[in-house]
């Protein structure tokens, strides 16, 4: 019996296989590597035909940026998108693997998904892991039911709202949000209003940084403004220029080995199929 | 009377080996967040009266609020003083600064202490008492005007500080910077500065959880100090999607 | 002082340079004052003038340098030994070699409660050469031609290697540590490293301070750097 549970095939999912020995290796006072986390603003909000979301750039690793300008609105249908803030790999594998589902399920159905499954599918992953997959996301769609805007915690809890920000810029972000939302905006004033609250993290989260993109899903159209606004140029350029002399590096010995054949390719004939 | 309802709790403390002295290491009833803002005239200040018995018996949570705690005081002619944290704390401050400024009037010479100075003193104070790993548990924010300059800065518990044109502490700094930041302007009249206040103070209301919906706003000019009267600002709960928030959940499974 | 909890401590970012040429030092830090992932404000200057031609550029926890700056101000006017008046007693400003020792002093002083900060000290020496001073915060110095510290200064400090590879302290006869450079050209090249930090490192940005001090005297430059 135990024999054959162990030869069972894998059933898929993550390998544990080394917790043991990593909490072994830490009581051992081993530091392990950390983990890509984009410190980020994204935010999302309901506007008079639809959805915008919106994100920053900028991802960290501690104090060092580690790509200026990254992408955080991912796909998950053609009418359905999902920002994504915490450990960058938890929340693309989450969004490719819900991105996966949907498209299955599509081809099924013959139906456009609508974004509670997207929902649905995202939260009980993100539960059944019990907050280990960091994943914050601010999920948008447009379905058959309408708009709809929701915040999902990385230990699988969600909530259904006008207007969303998630990540380390989501206080500054929110604070335009709180200020200045109102329902039924107009396309341009939604896109307006989303800019100010990324830039708001832009300017005011050290996590957060670089360029502003926006998502604008309306009923059957989806708008994905990549780098809507590059309000952080750099500032300086040096007029001289960095010339590097050749032979910066110092050559301590030279050996040339001539090539010669060593054998004569044969011409075979092809073989008979 | 707000301060007889301490009760015979202790403050949380612990003994520190060599000296047996007991020491704060942990608020015990706390202020929220206070902003200051200069403008065309002077500063003005602005926090709501609210403060948090926090519960030093079991980690979670806090318990009894005060409702009319005044976290904001003028201090000589020209500084006014905000206090967020500890609130016992503030009041041992007072009590120096008290001190500081009848000892200086005694001089009887004219002169006085301004807004920079009165700052630079609680700079002192602050960083000496993080140097005894005793400190007093605050963010406090010194505004003020003398001989035509306007002054705006703010300490911190261990003695960090700094001047700005617009300040705030604790929850302040996430949620009213940003809004202060966008849209402080130098030639800001009095009614402007205080409706980028307000605009801060719902901001805060909405999003930081011991926040109240009682606040009071002052200003300090050329002419002196004038405190508000505590009052509430509207706020809206209106949005359709807060009508019926699970009718974009309907038939998750 | 793990022992008495890391709360007496902050770190508020910021990175400095200096740099040495034969008649000039440049001595440039960032204004951005920092901590966690939100800013406290845009515009606080990490530089102050402690004598003539010395100037102290210094970054890690804000109340410490402040305390430290004013500690080494007032020492200024008040000898460290004689407690006496230094500038009245010897009627002169002190010199940056004497200041870089005061400051070692002072720092090591503090061993077992540190200044939490990193600092360079950057101005001319008794012949009128540039002179840069770094530290580390419990007062181990060297003289050096350049060098940086600070939350970028990991990024800026291969750059400065390229571009101003001083001779080796080990070489004999010792040969001076000053930076081939014209003063232009180090302000040209402070303001590139400045730029290209600020781009990486979260804690550097919004405006960069530079002082150049040179026979003339002091002079101060400022450069806008991304906000965000």
């Amino acid at each position: 019996m135990a024999k054959a549970l162990a030869d069972a095939p894998p059933k898929g999912g993550f390998s544990f296989d080394l917790c043991r020995r990593n909490d072994m290796l830490v009581k051992k006072g081993i530091q392990l590597p950390g983990f890509r986390k984009t410190g980020t603003t994204i935010v999302g909000l309901i506007f008079e035909d639809g959805v915008i979301l919106g994100a920053d750039t900028r991802a960290t690793e501690g104090p060092i940026v580690a790509d200026k300008n990254c992408e955080k609105i991912h796909y998950m249908a053609p009418n359905i998108y999902c920002c994504g803030a915490g450990t960058a790999a938890d929340t693309e594998a989450v969004t490719d693997m819900v991105s996966s589902q949907l498209q299955l399920h599509r081809y099924a159905t013959g139906r456009e998904s609508r974004v509670i499954t997207a929902l649905t599918l995202l939260k009980s992953h993100l539960f059944s892991y019990q907050g280990y997959v960091s994943a914050a996301l601010v999920l948008g769609g447009v379905d058959v039911t309408g708009p709809h805007l929701h915040t999902v915690y990385p230990h699988g809890s969600t909530d259904t709202l006008p207007f969303a920000t998630m990540g380390s810029g989501s206080l500054a972000a929110m604070s335009v949000f709180e200020s200045k939302y109102k329902e039924g905006l107009s396309r341009e004033e939604g896109i307006q209003l989303v800019s100010e609250a990324i830039c708001s993290g832009i300017f005011n989260d050290l996590g957060s940084g670089s360029n502003v993109d926006v998502c604008v899903i309306t009923k059957g159209k989806t708008d994905y403004l990549r780098n809507h606004q590059l309000p952080n140029p750099r500032t300086y350029i040096s007029s001289r220029g960095y010339s590097f002399a050749k032979g910066h590096t110092e050559v301590l010995s030279t050996k040339i080995i001539p090539l010669k054949a060593k054998a004569e390719v044969a011409v075979v004939d092809a073989m008979e199929e | 009377m707000e301060w007889g309802a301490v009760s015979s709790e202790e403050k949380e403390v612990s003994t520190i080996l060599e000296s047996g002295s007991q020491r704060t290491l942990s608020p015990y009833v706390t202020g929220t967040s206070v902003l200051g803002l200069k403008y065309k005239d002077g500063v003005i200040m602005a926090a709501d009266m609210g403060a948090q018995k926090l519960n030093t018996r079991c980690s979670y949570g806090s318990t009894l609020r005060y409702k009319s705690v005044e976290q904001i005081k003028p201090i000589g002619k020209h500084t006014l003083l905000g206090a967020s944290g500890e609130i016992s704390d503030f009041q041992e401050i007072l009590r120096y600064l008290d001190e500081l400024i009848i000892y200086d009037h005694m001089w009887d010479d004219g002169n006085s202490l301004g807004p920079k100075e009165v700052h630079n003193y609680l700079n002192r104070v602050m960083y000496n008492r993080r140097n005894k790993f005793n400190p007093l548990w605050n963010s406090l924010v010194v505004g003020g005007v003398k001989n035509g300059q306007k002054y705006l800065g703010m300490v911190g518990m261990i003695g960090t500080h700094y001047e700005d044109n617009h300040v705030a502490t604790g929850f302040g700094n996430h949620l009213a910077r940003p809004i202060m930041r966008a849209e402080w302007r130098e030639d800001l009249t009095f009614e402007e500065a205080v409706k980028i206040l307000e605009k801060c103070l719902l901001v805060l209301l909405y999003r930081d959880r011991s926040a109240i919906n009682k606040f009071q706003i002052s200003k300090i000019t050329e002419e002196g100090v004038t405190i508000s009267e505590p009052y509430a600002l509207k706020t809206f709960w209106g949005f359709s999607a807060f009508q019926n928030p699970t009718k974009g959940a309907e038939g998750s499974w | 002082m793990a022992l008495r909890g890391d709360w007496v401590y902050e770190n508020n970012g910021g990175t400095c340079v200096a740099i040495a040429g034969s008649d000039y030092c440049v001595v440039a830090a960032d204004t951005r004052l920092s901590v966690g992932y939100s800013i406290y404000t845009r515009d606080y200057s990490k530089i102050c003038k402690l004598a003539d031609k010395c100037v102290l550029a210094s970054s890690g926890f804000q109340g410490d340098m402040k305390a430290l700056q004013k500690n080494l101000s007032a020492k200024h006017l008040v000898s460290h030994v004689h407690l006496h008046i230094y500038q009245h007693q010897h009627n002169k400003q002190m010199s940056c070699p004497a200041m870089a020792r005061l400051l070692s002093n002072t720092l090591y002083y503090k061993r077992f409660f540190p200044y939490y900060t990193f600092n360079i000290l950057g101005g001319l020496d008794n012949e009128g050469k540039g002179c840069v001073y770094s530290y580390d915060a419990v007062g181990s110095y060297e003289r050096v031609g350049y060098s940086c510290q600070g939350t970028g200064g990991a990024l800026i400090m291969p750059v400065l290697d390229n571009q101003l590879k001083s001779p080796s302290p080990l070489l004999l006869p010792s040969r001076d540590a000053v930076t081939p450079l014209s003063e232009s050209e180090a302000v040209d090249l402070v303001k590139d490293v400045f730029a290209s930090a600020t781009e990486r490192d979260i804690y550097t940005g919004d405006k960069l301070e530079i002082i150049v001090v040179n026979a003339t005297g002091i002079r101060q430059e400022f450069l806008d750097l991304r906000k965000d």
